[in-house]
């Protein structure tokens, strides 16, 4: 089998100790929570930290509290979120998006702090090391050029969390906790458009919490696009969430693409869709402006013009599940499971 | 040789009964073990040191930095094996580890031997090999425009491994007389076997001072002969024992390097040295599906009759020979099993490329010509406006008749497999009239229950199984058969407990181990049911004979007056006059001594008499109906397969559990290679470098059926059972494989009206369909062009109906 590089191990009591070992280590150190992307990053060495810091001991990162809204603790399981009941019933997206990642195995380790920091991926860096030393590497590690954009100053590789997309669009903010303090930002703000540089948070930033507002009068869908109803990785995320008048009217809209970019796009939907019904029309003429932000590159699974063509429709799909419209058959279709 | 047990029994106790595997429970609580699951005192671990280089000379290997690594025992490298290997004896072309070339990306060139795995794989770093790289070919095209440099020095041309031609009466005579003349292109993408363990061995020195290998092969008797030669002992010294595979599919049938390089350790250091390799090195070992791009000329009469076809196929061969040899022939010669073709004219032609070798996987060659016959066939019957099913059935190979190429068909229940396929998926009344972008498609096939002819010329035995009985009742039945999760075991249990009228259970097996079992050649080709089978039927029919005199005389009647059923030994007309199985057991060692038989088994010499015709004659041949239920959404070309209706002609259904499974399992493979697998390369910018890898060397990257996709299979067994094969029964663990993808592109037409080409079917490719029909262009994606293959002058031979004698016609054609 393929194995790890050595590491040393640290499996911290609290928050306030891992902040403490992290600041300790310096940036050789990460922080590893479930692992299902970190361990078969180490094993293909992508990343060789000196030092690990587990969270999976820390009951203070396995909260969840209902209030105005609902706070998230980012060590919770993506198969404990998917189970929350207030997930399920009020934040449609997250449950869509987080009962869609990879495998129920995967699912049950992975967490949703790892799922919100995943690395991106491209098919020329998610290769072990000897298969990236045939191509002599990349500008993501190990190497100079972008082998998908050759020109490119800056790596492409794709941002392809799942829950990222949904809880943007559901308006979440993030808490991060440091041995120097806590900050809280928009979630959209944690990303930056840049393959390798694909977070804001700093290397001795530990994310605790996500933090989503009042469900209230919003409504909410997420659509991935991968080739199979299990396992894959989304090569094409929408989440769509929209809070309408009784009358239909749009008041406030959030449309967040996923994997078309080195982050998740947060699109103008909500200037487009204010103050309009969800018709049939609308819904083509804002999918097809919305769909113009994917910027696929040929660094993921599924043909490159073909993904970016069915952008509009996944637009569709979700925006009409926000409509209320019952999309069950074409979710078993798409998903192929009922969710 | 050994006719099989007749008259044919109508009445059994164990056959025809869904029971629980054999192996079964083992299986599935974890108990089995597996190679990767043994362990020995004082065990070491290899790594292979892989080329970077798709194509280089190897310039020199410096070893040194990693000897004197700190828990490394042993180097090795290409100067430790002078000996070249190959599955076959024409294409011995393969090296434990390279010599002097290396031939793609993954090809071993070092072995490093330390006391774990993780030592051994920092060690490889250490290894420096300088290598001077050369000119890489991609592709068949590519090979064919380009002789220079030769990948091997050896083969028909420049970068030709195989080229053959053949032409059973004058097919261009044929096709100028026929009303239509089909012409159309095909491309199936190469796939792999993915099974779901990985290869692992572990070799070890015997307390007899003898090699001793467990290993996860198909085939255990061709890897021991190939022990043999390349490490220069006699074969009598090594022991090879099958470990039960965790999936084969043809992909551990070639001996593989890995096992070369452990038993060549293990007899230097004399210590245990076990190897498993990674996913990625699978994808490497590869021998999967090759990619075929094919031309299929056909001729047809007004009303849908075949008059004559001519089949060009070129095969992707990847860097060494496997199997290709055979492979090439089997990309046509069971075209003519299924349908009556009254000419046949099949030129193939197999290029070596810098990528990992393709060799056989389920249906070995014979699934890329079946997609395009059966895709063309359905064009065919819309294009005379008739019934694919109906076409189909007015043509069909009649049992006990001989094809234009000189394959005999024995019994077919292909008839039976299209009316039950059609009658379980309401055909008749569904088929276009499902509604906007829903449609049904129908496909058949045919395949072989086992190869006529053995991997190397010989005259001995195929199979051969030993039974040992003693006074306790226990029963044990030796063969050199391996079960690689097809059921075997079971089979050979199943058989001999039928013949014995005892329980399944009451029999102990012990399976493919050179070591202890008498031959049989392997897993593969469909084979072991037959062959096997007919081996244990003739061995259980040896020691009944010994136990029905002993039983007659203390029973007082006569042998041929006794019975065997449920345990019990009886006299037919008097079932009061009985003993136990285990009191005639004791009854025959008094008598005899100690109660053994053997048997063997061989099949029937081919009908063809030509240069080439042991490929493709078989004892038996399965057929196959399929109907597929397809949902195509026209705004992105997503394809859905809701249900699938498949038939299959197995004779007799053994453990209609396993025949099931075997069927379903079928599906499933097919319908990946028909929707998504893709053994896919990719090559870098070529002014930037000269790299030419494999695209998704991953179980995740490289895309197969989770079960999340897998629609609801109905399977029907057609049981007709074949005079050539134990209690009648056929094969069922290749064949209903592969009408599912053309059957697939079938059904896509009648939901939207367009035409793939080519496998896998993507949503791409569909959507691309649509688009080019919404313009009013052809509404068809696949090959565009066939290039100009260099095949020879084809071999002549008449069909039987036209006065052929099976002999090749020198000086060809009557004017
Ligand atoms: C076969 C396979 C398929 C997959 N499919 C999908 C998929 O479809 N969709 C998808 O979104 N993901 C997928 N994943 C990725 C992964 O399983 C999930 O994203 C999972 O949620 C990651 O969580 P984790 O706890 O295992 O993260 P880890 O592997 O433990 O960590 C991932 C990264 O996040 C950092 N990190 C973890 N927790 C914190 C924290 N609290 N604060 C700061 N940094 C932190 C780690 O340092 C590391 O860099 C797949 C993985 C595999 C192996
Ligand atoms: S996008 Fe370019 S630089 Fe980034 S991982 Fe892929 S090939 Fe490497």
């Amino acid at each position: 089998m393929m194995r790890m590089p050595w590491f040393r191990w640290h499996a911290p009591k609290s928050v306030a100790e891992a902040a403490t070992i992290l600041a300790d280590e310096g940036p050789q150190a990460m922080l590893i929570a479930g692992g299902t992307d970190l361990v078969p990053n180490m094993k293909r060495r992508h990343q060789e930290p000196a030092a690990l810091v587990a969270l999976r001991g820390l009951g203070e990162l396995k909260r969840i509290a209902n209030g105005a809204g609902l706070t998230l603790g980012a060590g919770l399981t993506l198969a404990e979120v998917v189970e929350s009941r207030s997930v399920r019933e009020n934040y449609r997206a997250l449950y869509h998006a987080a009962a869609q990642v990879a495998t129920p195995q995967l699912r049950n380790m992975g967490t949703l702090g790892g799922n919100v920091c995943l690395d991106t991926r491209c098919t020329y860096y998610n290769q072990s090391y000897e298969w990236r030393k045939a191509i002599d590497f990349c500008m993501k590690k190990d190497g100079e050029t972008c082998w998908v954009a050759t020109a490119s100053k800056r790596c492409v590789a794709v941002s392809s969390t799942d829950t990222a997309p949904a809880l943007i669009a559901l308006g979440a903010k993030v808490r991060l906790v440091s041995a120097e303090g806590t900050r809280e930002l928009d979630l959209a703000d944690l990303y930056a458009n840049d393959g390798m540089e694909y977070l804001t948070r700093r290397p001795d930033e530990i994310l605790t919490e996500i933090a989503l507002p009042a469900a209230s009068g919003w409504k909410s869908a997420y659509w991935k696009l991968r080739r199979r109803g299990s396992f894959d990785f989304p090569v094409l995320g929408v989440a769509a969430a929209v809070r309408a008048a009784p009358d239909g009217t749009v008041e406030d809209a959030r449309i967040v693409l996923g994997a078309v970019a080195s982050r998740p796009i947060l699109t103008k939907a909500g200037e487009l869709l204010a103050g309009k019904r969800l018709t049939d029309e609308v819904i083509e003429e804002v999918a097809a402006k919305v769909a113009s932000r994917a910027k696929p590159m040929d660094n993921t699974d599924l043909e490159i013009y073909w993904r970016k063509e069915v952008v509009p429709a996944f637009v569709g799909y979700a925006l009409r599940e926000a409509r209320g419209d019952d999309m069950r058959a074409t979710r078993m279709r798409i998903a192929r499971q009922a969710l | 040789m050994n006719a099989p047990e007749k008259p044919l029994k109508t009445r059994f106790d164990t056959v025809g009964k869904p029971r629980r595997r054999v192996d079964g429970r083992a299986k599935t609580i974890g108990q089995q073990r597996f190679a990767d699951d043994l362990a020995l005192p004082r065990m070491l671990h290899a790594k292979l040191a892989r080329s970077p280089h798709a194509h280089a000379a190897i310039e020199s290997v410096d070893v040194s930095r990693a000897q004197a690594h700190r828990g490394v025992h042993l180097v090795l490298t290409g100067a430790d094996f002078p000996i070249p290997y190959g599955i076959m004896p024409v294409s011995q072309d393969e090296y434990p580890l390279a010599r002097e070339r290396v031939r793609f990306v993954g090809d071993p060139v070092a072995a490093v031997i330390a006391v774990d795995e993780q030592t051994a794989a920092e060690a490889l770093d250490l290894i420096e090999v300088k290598y001077r790289p050369l000119p890489t070919i991609a592709s068949p095209e590519e090979g064919l425009a380009k002789p220079e440099p030769r990948i091997h020095d050896y083969g028909e041309q420049g970068n030709i491994h195989r080229n053959q031609a053949y032409e059973f009466g004058d097919v261009e005579e044929a096709l100028a007389r026929s009303d239509h003349v089909f012409e159309d292109l095909f491309f199936y993408e190469g796939n792999t076997h993915l099974p779901l363990e990985q290869q692992a061995s572990l070799a070890s020195i015997e307390g007899d001072g003898k090699l001793l290998l467990q290993t996860s092969t198909q085939n255990p008797h061709y890897l021991h002969r190939q022990l043999g030669r390349v490490l220069q002992m006699p074969t009598a010294h090594i022991r090879v024992m099958a470990i039960a595979n965790g999936g084969g599919f043809g992909g551990k049938c070639d001996p593989g390097n890995h096992e070369f390089v452990v038993s060549k350790a293990a007899l230097v250091l004399g210590r245990p040295v076990k190897i498993c390799l990674t996913r990625e090195e699978v994808f490497y070992q590869h021998r999967g599906r090759h990619p075929v791009l094919m031309k299929f000329r056909t001729g047809v009469t007004k009303d849908g009759r075949l008059t004559a076809m001519h089949l060009q196929t070129l095969l992707d061969g990847g860097a060494y020979g496997s199997h290709g040899p055979a492979s090439t022939f089997y990309t046509g010669v069971l075209t003519p099993v299924s349908y009556e073709l009254p000419r046949f004219k099949f030129e193939a032609c197999r290029v070596f490329t810098n990528k990992p070798a393709c060799g056989p996987k389920r249906g070995h060659g014979t699934p890329q010509p079946r997609f395009g016959q059966e895709v063309q066939l359905d064009k065919i019957a819309h294009a005379l406006g008739l019934d694919p099913a109906e076409m189909r059935l007015k043509m069909l190979t009649k049992p006990d008749s001989l094809t234009a190429s000189w394959l005999r068909i024995g019994s077919t229940g292909l008839g039976e497999c299209i009316e039950k396929a059609v009658e379980m998926s309401g055909w008749k009344a569904r088929r276009g009239k499902l509604g906007p972008g829903r449609g049904l498609g129908l496909a058949c096939s045919a395949y072989m229950c086992g190869a006529g002819v053995s991997i190397y010329w010989n005259k001995l035995p195929h199979s051969a199984v030993q039974l040992l009985l003693d006074r306790s009742g226990q029963v044990t039945v030796y063969c050199g058969a391996t079960e690689i999760g097809q059921g075997s075991d079971d089979v050979l249990a199943g058989l001999t407990a039928e013949a014995l009228g005892i329980d399944p259970v009451s029999v102990r097996v012990v399976t493919g181990d050179t070591g202890i079992t008498p031959i049989d050649l392997g897993s593969y080709s469909s084979r072991v049911t037959i062959m096997m089978g007919n081996a244990a039927l003739q061995a259980a029919a040896r020691v009944r004979d010994l136990l029905a005199n002993a039983a007659a005389e203390a029973l007082d009647t006569l042998p041929d007056r006794i019975a065997f059923s449920q345990e019990r030994v009886f006299a037919v007309e008097d079932a009061a006059k009985s003993m136990s199985f285990v009191e005639a057991v004791a009854a025959a060692e008094a008598k005899f001594g100690t109660i053994a038989s053997v048997g063997s088994y061989a099949p029937p010499k081919p009908p063809g008499k030509f240069k080439g015709a042991g490929v493709g004659p078989s004892p038996a041949y399965s057929f196959t109906a399929c109907v597929l239920e397809t949902e195509v959404d026209p705004a992105t070309g997503w394809v859905t397969v809701p249900k699938i209706w498949i038939a299959h002609d197995i004779g007799r259904a053994l453990n209609p559990v396993l025949a099931r499974g075997q069927v379903i399992g079928s599906v499933y493979m097919g319908l990946g290679e028909a929707l998504m697998e893709e053994q896919a390369f990719r090559r870098l910018p070529p002014k930037l470098s000269s790299a030419l890898v494999h695209r998704n060397p991953s179980m995740l990257d490289y895309k197969s059926l989770t079960h999340m996709d897998m629609p609801e299979v109905e399977v029907a067994l057609i049981e007709d059972p074949d005079p050539n094969c134990p209690y009648g029964a056929k094969e069922a663990g290749q064949g209903p494989l592969l009408p599912v993808m053309p059957a697939l592109a079938n059904a896509i037409h009648d939901a939207v009206g367009v035409r793939i080409d080519e496998v896998p079917i993507t949503p791409d490719k569909v959507l691309a369909a649509l688009a080019k029909k919404a313009k009013g262009e052809v509404p068809r994606v696949g090959p565009e062009r066939f290039p100009a293959v260099p095949y020879p002058e084809p071999t002549f031979v008449l069909p039987p109906w036209e006065g052929g004698d099976g002999n090749e016609l020198k000086g060809r054609k009557a004017a």
